[in-house]
């Protein structure tokens, strides 16, 4: 029986981006990652191929952290010790970028200075030829206060600078187009809210292939259904053609999911949770595929064995095309 | 799909004679449409316009409900391609595949553990839905004497998987009265496995590689009587399964009666670790309406449980708890007082972490339209003023010596103005992550 298969036109499309900037293009890079470019729903590739493939981030931390789970720790072993060592060992993982997490905390108990932050910026770019991502603590002053010399310090690397609020987004986006880096805007899972943030960080004339949107998300058990949801809608009104929609879009399903308790601890849990690796590794996976399938561009990653998982789910998702 | 007033209007004889009891055939149409009056109101309907009609005012999915010796599992009656549109409404089964080769003992181990498993999840009970027969052994007496031990052991409702009508015959007399899916049809045995569903009342469930194989099997079938059909899209990879998934939930919502049926995913256990996992995540979200599992293992199936549970939450009634002061732990006047938002995931997230750690708190928890601790905030709906409401309205006060509040660490900001709003109180600022609240309790608040 002959089936006709209905087949959506959008009128819209999702941003064009890369990461990072090989030495002809004014950077260091040795890769360059390119996400975006869709004219249809995730992995609808008899719809219209699916330009490029979701790319994995790979978190690290400036120093060994002192809140993750004692399964990560153990997965990178020493290499966490280092923001040099760390960012190659994820690069041997097969990540295909870093994203770089500042604290509030410098070296010791110091607070994070401008210099602290500028030399593991360095250290990771000196040690790994992939893209990078810097994120800010997320207090804009402190943000401001390291990101700005970040920018002045890396200028033509295409790096993606975080993270952009209504608060600070002002220096940020200025820090990123007086050195040709990128910006991420971050905003509590809402879809105006998101929108919003577009408008005003498009108003300050950055270009549109210069900006990364990070509409959050929560891990499995914790309300993932809404950040999924929220991410469903952003990619349907783009392809509807609203270009405040039309951003690429970063998520951190491995932060969410290991500080869930159900990845984070095993001592005291109940035994219906079942093997604690396992778990969490299922965690993970789980919150970072359910996010890819709903739109993500780049997943942002704790664990190797995730990074495996998730990365095969997407070789997966990715090659199959249907008659 | 419902038709429209004028839709139905075409359908009726068009004489305005009144014997339905209105002034036109027109109005009885827009009686219809609002489901207000029966068609049977009608003397006059023809034969061909009661099937039309009928058949519009069907699910564009079927619901399909399998029942075994105690326990339903029902697929189907879905009616968007994406939740936040509605709402998805029967969450997909989830069932272990036991194959009749396994020994007796591994057989009863993997049984008795799945369908005794109960996990708690935001003060809700999760479990499995059933189990999947295989008749691998491709012997008669084998797969009855499985499914009698099975049978023996849960009343949750079965999938009977194999393409020999003859075995699965001989599973299906250990099932009297009861309605299992008969898993294993393809194009080459189907009419004798449909034969067999209808006359033991099973669902047939219908497995093909293509769209126009699965259409076709599928009007055979309803031609052939059987109505309750799963389909089963056999793709290679996650790619190709959830293509062919979106296509048959587009199409079934287009009103393409054919593929208007729940769909069933098996997971191979096979591949590298985890991969089970990532492909029934899939299934979960992307519109499966059974799940099959090749194995039993609670961190396996828990992420998994949970899962759907949060795609299938209504997203218009987010999951909220009772505004009110809770007590942990029997809280003296000495106890801290901590505040949280109403939504029941950071209710029991916050509740969880402080009673496991056996420290006595209060817990305001204010009305926040049951929203997170983040989102409420970023929408207003949580800020010093409605935490102050919260702590004056539920007379927190009276019961405490000591004034002191500890708001979440998100919402930090929000100090100075509670401190303006709650003049006697002491404002602390707690963690961000429920988590890490006993360890603050414990270190820092002391
Ligand atoms: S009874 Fe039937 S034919 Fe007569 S007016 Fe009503 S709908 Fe029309």
């Amino acid at each position: 029986m002959p089936v006709e298969i209905p087949k959506d036109s959008w009128p819209g499309a999702v941003n064009t981006v890369t990461l990072g900037a090989t030495g002809d293009q004014g950077g260091s890079r040795t890769s360059t990652v390119t996400i975006g470019g869709e004219r249809s729903l995730p992995f609808m590739h008899f719809e219209s191929p699916m330009p490029h493939r979701p790319a994995i981030a790979m978190e690290i931390a400036p120093a060994r952290p002192a809140d993750w789970s004692a399964v990560l720790l153990e997965a990178w072993g020493a290499t966490a010790d280092d923001p040099g060592s760390w960012a190659r060992a994820c690069e041997e993982a097969g990540a295909d970028l870093i994203l770089l997490q500042f604290g509030l905390k410098g070296s010791g108990d110091e607070p994070v200075s401008a210099d602290f932050a500028v030399a593991a910026v360095k250290a990771v770019l000196g040690s790994t030829g992939l893209p990078l991502v810097v994120v800010g603590p997320g207090q804009a002053e402190v943000d401001n206060s390291i990101l700005v010399p970040i920018a002045d310090a890396t200028k033509g690397e295409r790096l993606v600078l975080g993270l952009c609020e209504e608060g600070n987004y002002r220096t940020l986006v200025a820090a990123a187009m007086a050195n040709d880096h990128l910006v991420l805007g971050k905003t509590p899972m809402d879809v105006n809210l998101a929108k919003q943030l577009n408008i005003l960080m498009s108003d300050m004339g950055l270009g549109r292939d210069r900006v990364v949107m990070d509409p959050t998300t929560a891990a499995l058990g914790y309300g993932i259904e809404y950040g999924y949801s929220v991410m469903e809608r952003l990619r349907l009104a783009a392809l509807q053609g609203d270009g405040m929609t039309q951003f690429p879009i970063l998520v951190t399903p491995g932060a969410e999911a290991w500080k869930a308790k159900e990845s984070k601890v095993g001592e005291g849990t109940p035994a219906e949770w079942g093997e604690w690796r396992q778990r969490g590794m299922n965690w993970e996976a789980l919150t970072a595929v359910s996010l890819v399938e709903a739109g993500a561009h780049v997943v942002v990653l704790r664990h190797p064995e995730s990074l495996r998982r998730v990365r095969a789910a997407i070789d997966e998702l990715m090659a199959s095309e249907t008659a | 799909m419902a038709l429209a007033g004028i839709q139905i209007y075409k359908l009726l004889p068009q004489t305005n004679c009144k014997e339905c009891g209105f002034p036109t055939c027109l109005a009885f149409a827009m009686k219809l449409a609002a489901k207000q009056v029966e068609l049977d109101a009608c003397p006059y309907v023809t034969e061909d316009s009661k099937k039309q009609l009928a058949e519009s005012a069907m699910p564009p999915i079927r619901l399909v409900t399998l029942k075994g010796k105690a326990g339903e599992a029902r697929a189907g009656n879905e009616v968007v391609l994406f939740r936040h549109e509605k709402k998805f409404f029967n969450r997909p089964g989830i069932f272990i595949r036991v194959a009749d080769t396994a020994a007796d003992e591994e057989i009863a181990v993997t049984v008795g553990a799945a369908s005794s498993y109960a996990v708690d999840y935001v003060g809700m009970k999760l479990g499995l839905d059933g189990f999947a027969v295989e008749a691998a052994s491709g012997d008669k007496a084998r797969l009855a004497a499985v499914v009698g031990a099975v049978r023996a052991a849960t009343g949750l409702p079965l999938i009977l998987v194999g393409r020999d009508p003859e075995v699965l015959a001989a599973g299906l007399e250990k099932l009297p009265g009861e309605a299992p899916l008969l898993m294993g049809a393809d194009g080459s045995n189907w009419e004798a496995v449909a034969d067999l569903a209808l006359k033991h009342g099973a669902a047939l469930g219908l497995s093909g590689a293509s769209l126009e194989e699965l259409a076709e099997m599928a009007v055979k079938a309803q031609e052939k009587g059987v109505e309750d059909l799963v389909l089963h899209p056999a793709a290679e990879g996650l790619g190709a399964s959830l293509a062919l998934n979106t296509q048959i939930r587009r199409l079934a919502l287009k009103n393409f009666r054919p593929l208007g049926y729940p769909t069933i995913s098996f997971t191979s256990g096979g591949g590298p670790a985890g991969r089970d996992a990532v492909a029934a995540a899939q299934a979960v979200c992307k519109y499966a309406g059974f799940v099959v599992l090749d194995r039993f293992a609670p961190e396996l199936v828990y992420p998994l449980l949970v899962l759907r549970e949060n795609i299938y939450t209504d997203p218009q009634k987010p999951i909220q708890v009772q505004p009110a002061i809770y007590e942990i732990n029997n809280p003296g006047p000495a106890a801290p007082v901590l505040v949280t938002t109403n939504f029941s995931i950071t209710y029991f997230s916050v509740a969880n972490e402080v009673e496991g750690a056996g420290l006595p708190a209060w817990l305001v928890v204010t009305d926040a339209e049951g929203m997170s601790v983040l989102t409420a905030w970023a929408a207003g709906k949580f800020d010093a003023a409605s935490i102050a409401k919260a702590v004056k309205g539920f007379g927190v006060a009276a019961k405490v010596d000591q004034k002191l509040i500890v708001i979440p660490g998100h919402t930090a900001v929000l100090s100075g103005e509670l401190e303006e709003e709650l003049p006697d109180w002491t404002i602390r600022v707690g963690p961000r992550e429920a988590v890490d609240l006993p360890r603050y309790m414990k270190e820092v608040l002391v």
